[in-house]
């Protein structure tokens, strides 16, 4: 019945591990009281939970992220200390499989559990918005794919206490990560956990495809798309090419821990090679997935705060596009020495530095939208500014990695972890603190603080480049990743400083939490009555903040690629429309969360091998998908007379703003 | 009054301190800038020539970002303000052939150096190659010398101002051979065979591991590469030859057994074909009736462009 589950799982004689857990437990419970105690439950399930609202979906995504953000970091810093402490082969306060895990988790939950919800979230929030939508095309689905992601987090947090994580690296190369060499289920955890986000992903991917190309507002043309719009296109086209590969992937390394089969053993003509193809053919797309929606956040501030349009739209749509197509081709320069031939290095090194083309043309058109421009310094600036600098830099060393010659020393080095640090802090954590800092008020209906988000900005600013200055100096030096311990002392320096760094980083994220609080303890002197605050210029400002559920009570009719900032010149934005019609709205459903909480079970069955229970789970998502299948009150009118009450109000505020 | 603190104090002072001072004196070389070998000289070569490339746009680029940001602020009264121009197609195509030129620099370069930087390609060299078969075992270092008939574990003895011939390949786990100051990696994988050839300039005492996790022993991965002159590397192999260990089948498979920090470790005698015997372990069941296959040495097309 239980499968391999014994107390045994749980590691009880690690204090670190039971310290957090019981925090976590106490936290929890506190949570669960408070929720009984102010009576939320309702609330949380009938507003949150059962919500098909893009705009919650967004929000759940970006929580769940910021929560996961504080694993991960917990993650980093424990690395980061066993390194500071681990010289002279010392044994640090980590042994061997403990610290193994933790860098494995921390590669996994960083890209797939902060990353990537950070950029579904950005792009719930603002895509429908920005497009003139009522909602996406499949809001249940949207609704399924957010807890699946969510349920795959639980299941990652899951493996800290029972039973353990993967010890093999984020990318899970076999043979190590085959039975043989990995009999517990820490691997069976990063399969599962994988395989339950990654539909989710996958499943938004086919969302927004549809939604951005059949939802347009009437008379909106491709070519008059904002810019994040464009990047949200191009990553959930990346996302649905590739995420199958990954669950393929996953899947035949299943059927070799599972089955007993050899796709990837060593023995029986299994061929480790073709994991590592595979995974790179997802990896290497997946990094740009993550980037694209961040420059396309970068280009909505830019022209915003500089106070005139983006440079070169054109040229930014090309080189999206062209970034996106390019990402196929690139794959190799994870594993030139790995014995590929001269020809084969030389050409994916070649594609490799030919995407830097399309990126710097972006860089400069950023560059050239400031020029002539009037720049007010938002926070959401600061973080612009701070990533063309920092991203610059991280372009440079990536095209470097590009040169086989160069990565026959560089491969696997601390300069590649910086390299891909200074990229993914420097462009996606600092585009998606961007694009918070500047869409938030469109939420929630007031603005963040400005001198804790200044904080955090600095702090985040000059942590990375503590933290990773000494990274890339030790790749010269010729230190490898993933080290528990070593016995170069001339090494030990560099990482002082690089945990001093990360302490910083970790301010920065302190002052992001303050920033949230002191915000919402602030709001009634905060709020943003035009729905404008920033005097902005694409669609979703043309809307109340918070935007109402039903996002425009008329459909707009689009002329412009800034149709906001066209209706402001025009007038329009105050004109209230004289009639109103009804809205036809889907209705919330709790079965997304069903469906994915039995997957949950069922995933967890399977790194157990608890046959029955997964079985019995299985059915319960089949037959919940199926109840939601035929189920026919999936949707309800918004009597017109409703939607012409809340815009009442909404231009009375506009008139007392105005 | 300074003075009076205790010397004991000064002393865990000093030694709070001792990894600072050491990243002022001796930390600061930097193994991939000062090579030993011609490979790692030229590798040091064209990462500054490529960084140096790149860097032609990239300043600029933190330049103009940093000074736009601020004449353009908004307190700025007197800068130009132009509320609705965003496009000129003049710095389009400056912006867009910029990026380009350097990027056909650097294919060029790329195409060029993926060919005589190839780790598969012989040195040319007056002086005789030695011959050495790597394997990656869990988790030590296994060096083969088929000329000479011995072998060594967790240490590499080689002469300088040999070419070195290395064959790699792994017991099990992948794992990278890499020698910082002698240049180039490559991967050591089980099945599979691999190529390397590397060069030391000059006797000396260079560190070599692992640069791909492998696994709970990989930290401690790591060997000396002792290079020698001629008769010091000649000296070496007769001290070899006397030791009394011999490495046939059944001393591999306990050797092959996963251990950590192993000690350095002297075959006199090496059973021929051991190294192909590992690479083709996995590769046929002859018991099963099935035929036996050729080691899947991984095909390249360095040899046939020579």
């Amino acid at each position: 019945m239980l499968g391999k589950l014994t107390l045994d799982a749980v590691p009880w004689h690690e204090p670190i591990i039971m310290g957090t857990g019981a925090v976590v437990a106490l936290g929890g419970l506190a949570v669960l009281a408070a929720l009984t105690y102010f009576r939320l439950w309702g609330p949380l399930w009938r507003d949150w939970i059962t919500s098909v609202d893009h705009k919650k979906i967004g929000v759940m995504y970006i929580v769940l992220a910021l929560v996961m953000l504080l694993r991960g970091f917990a993650d980093a810093i424990m690395m980061r200390l066993q390194q500071a402490f681990a010289a002279n082969d010392a044994a640090g306060f980590l042994p061997p499989h403990h610290y193994d895990q933790i860098f494995t988790a921390h590669g996994v939950i960083m890209i797939f559990f902060v990353a990537t919800p950070l950029i579904l979230g950005l792009m719930n929030v603002i895509v429908p918005l920005q497009i003139g939508a009522r909602d996406v095309a499949f809001p249940f689905v949207n609704s399924l794919s957010f807890w699946l992601s969510a349920f795959g987090a639980v299941l990652v947090m899951a493996s800290m206490w029972i039973g353990d994580f993967a010890a093999t690296g984020w990318v899970a190369y076999p043979p190590l990560s085959e039975l043989g060499y990995s009999p517990t289920t820490g691997v069976d955890y990063y399969i599962w956990s994988l395989q339950i986000s990654g539909l989710g992903t996958t499943l938004t991917g086919i969302n927004f495809i549809v939604t951005i190309l059949r939802m347009r507002a009437p008379g909106m043309r491709l070519m008059q798309m904002p810019v994040f719009t464009w990047t949200a296109l191009i990553t959930n086209i990346l996302i649905v090419a590739v995420f199958p590969v990954l669950t393929a992937t996953l899947a035949l390394l299943t059927a070799d821990r599972y089955l007993g089969m050899h796709f990837f053993t060593n023995e029986l003509g299994g061929n480790a090679m073709m994991y590592i193809n595979l995974i790179w053919v997802w990896g290497h797309p997946e990094v740009y997935i993550l980037i694209l929606p961040a420059f396309g956040a970068f280009s909505e501030i830019v022209p915003t705060f500089s106070g005139k349009p983006l440079f070169g739209y054109k040229s930014m749509v090309y080189a999206t596009s062209s970034i996106g197509v390019l990402s196929f081709f690139v794959w190799l320069h994870h594993f030139f020495t790995m014995g590929s031939g001269a020809n084969v290095n030389a050409f994916f090194g070649i594609m490799t530095s030919i995407i830097s083309i399309p990126t710097g043309v972006k860089l400069f058109n950023w560059l050239f939208t400031m020029f002539r421009g009037r720049i007010r310094y938002h926070t959401s600036v600061l973080w612009t500014v701070g990533f063309m600098v920092t991203f610059a830099v991280g372009g440079m060393t990536g095209v470097l990695l590009a040169v086989p010659g160069a990565d026959f020393v560089l491969h696997n080095s601390l300069f590649l972890v910086a390299h891909f640090h200074n990229v993914i802090i420097g462009g996606v954590v600092f585009g998606c603190l961007a694009g918070i800092s500047f869409w938030f008020p469109k939420v929630f209906g007031f603005t963040l603080n400005e001198f804790w988000g200044k904080v955090s900005f600095w702090c985040w600013l000059v942590g990375y480049w503590l933290a990773f200055t000494p990274l890339y100096l030790l790749g010269f030096k010729g230190m490898t990743r993933r080290m528990n311990h070593y016995d170069h002392a001339d090494w030990h320096p560099y990482l002082i400083v690089a945990l001093i760094g990360a302490v910083i980083i970790g301010m920065g994220i302190l002052s992001l939490l303050i920033q949230f609080y002191v915000s919402i303890r602030d709001r009634e002197q905060n709020r943003d009555l035009t729905g404008d605050p920033w005097d902005a210029r694409s669609l979703e400002w043309g809307t109340a903040s918070p935007a109402p559920f039903y996002n425009f009570a008329v459909l707009p009719e689009i002329s412009s690629v800034e149709q906001h900032w066209a209706d402001k010149e025009s007038g329009r934005n105050l004109i209230q429309p004289t009639r109103y019609e009804d809205i036809h709205m889907p209705r919330n459903t709790g079965t997304g969360f069903i469906i994915s909480a039995f997957g949950f079970v069922l995933c967890f069955a399977m790194v157990w091998h608890m046959w029955a229970i997964a079985g019995v789970s299985l059915l319960g998502v089949i037959g919940t998908f199926l109840f939601r299948a035929y189920d026919r009150d999936v949707d309800y009118w918004v009597p017109a007379a409703e939607v012409e009450a809340i815009e009442n109000a909404r231009y009375a505020l506009l008139k007392k703003a105005a | 009054m300074v003075t009076f603190k205790t010397s004991a104090g000064v002393l865990r002072a000093r030694r709070k301190l001792a990894p600072l001072a050491l990243l002022a004196l001796g930390g600061c070389r930097f193994e991939l800038f000062d090579p030993q070998g011609a490979i790692g000289e030229q590798e040091k070569s064209l990462i500054l020539i490529a960084s140096g490339l790149m860097l032609l746009v990239v300043i600029p680029v933190i330049i103009l970002t940093l000074v736009f940001a601020w004449h353009y602020r908004a307190s700025n009264t007197r800068a130009n303000y132009q509320p609705k121009w965003h496009h000129s197609t003049a710095i389009e195509l400056v912006v867009w052939s910029i990026p380009c030129m350097i990027v056909a620099f650097l294919g060029v370069l790329i195409w060029r150096t993926s060919h005589t930087l190839d780790p598969y390609r012989p040195l040319e060299s007056k002086a005789t190659p030695v011959r050495v078969e790597v394997v990656a075992l869990d988790w030590k270092w296994l060096f083969i010398y088929p000329d000479y008939g011995v072998a060594s574990v967790n240490r590499l003895a080689i002469p300088a101002g040999h070419p070195i011939d290395f064959k790699l390949t792994s017991q099990s786990m992948m794992n990278s051979f890499f020698i910082p100051e002698l240049g180039s990696q490559v991967y050591a994988m089980a099945g599979m065979q691999t190529q390397l050839h590397l060069i030391a300039d000059k006797p000396g005492t260079y560190r070599g591991l692992s640069s791909a996790f492998s696994g709970p022993g990989f930290s401690d991965m790591h060997f000396d590469t002792i290079a020698t002159d001629e008769r010091g590397f000649q000296q070496w192999v007769g001290q070899a030859s006397a030791s009394p260990l011999t490495l046939d089948k059944g001393s591999y498979a306990t050797l092959a057994k996963p251990s950590e920090k192993n000690p350095v470790r002297i075959y006199g005698r090496v059973s021929p074909g051991l190294f192909d015997g590992i690479v083709n372990q996995y590769m046929a069941a002859p018991n099963q009736g099935a035929t036996p296959m050729k080691a899947m040495a991984m095909r390249h097309d360095a040899t046939a462009s020579e």
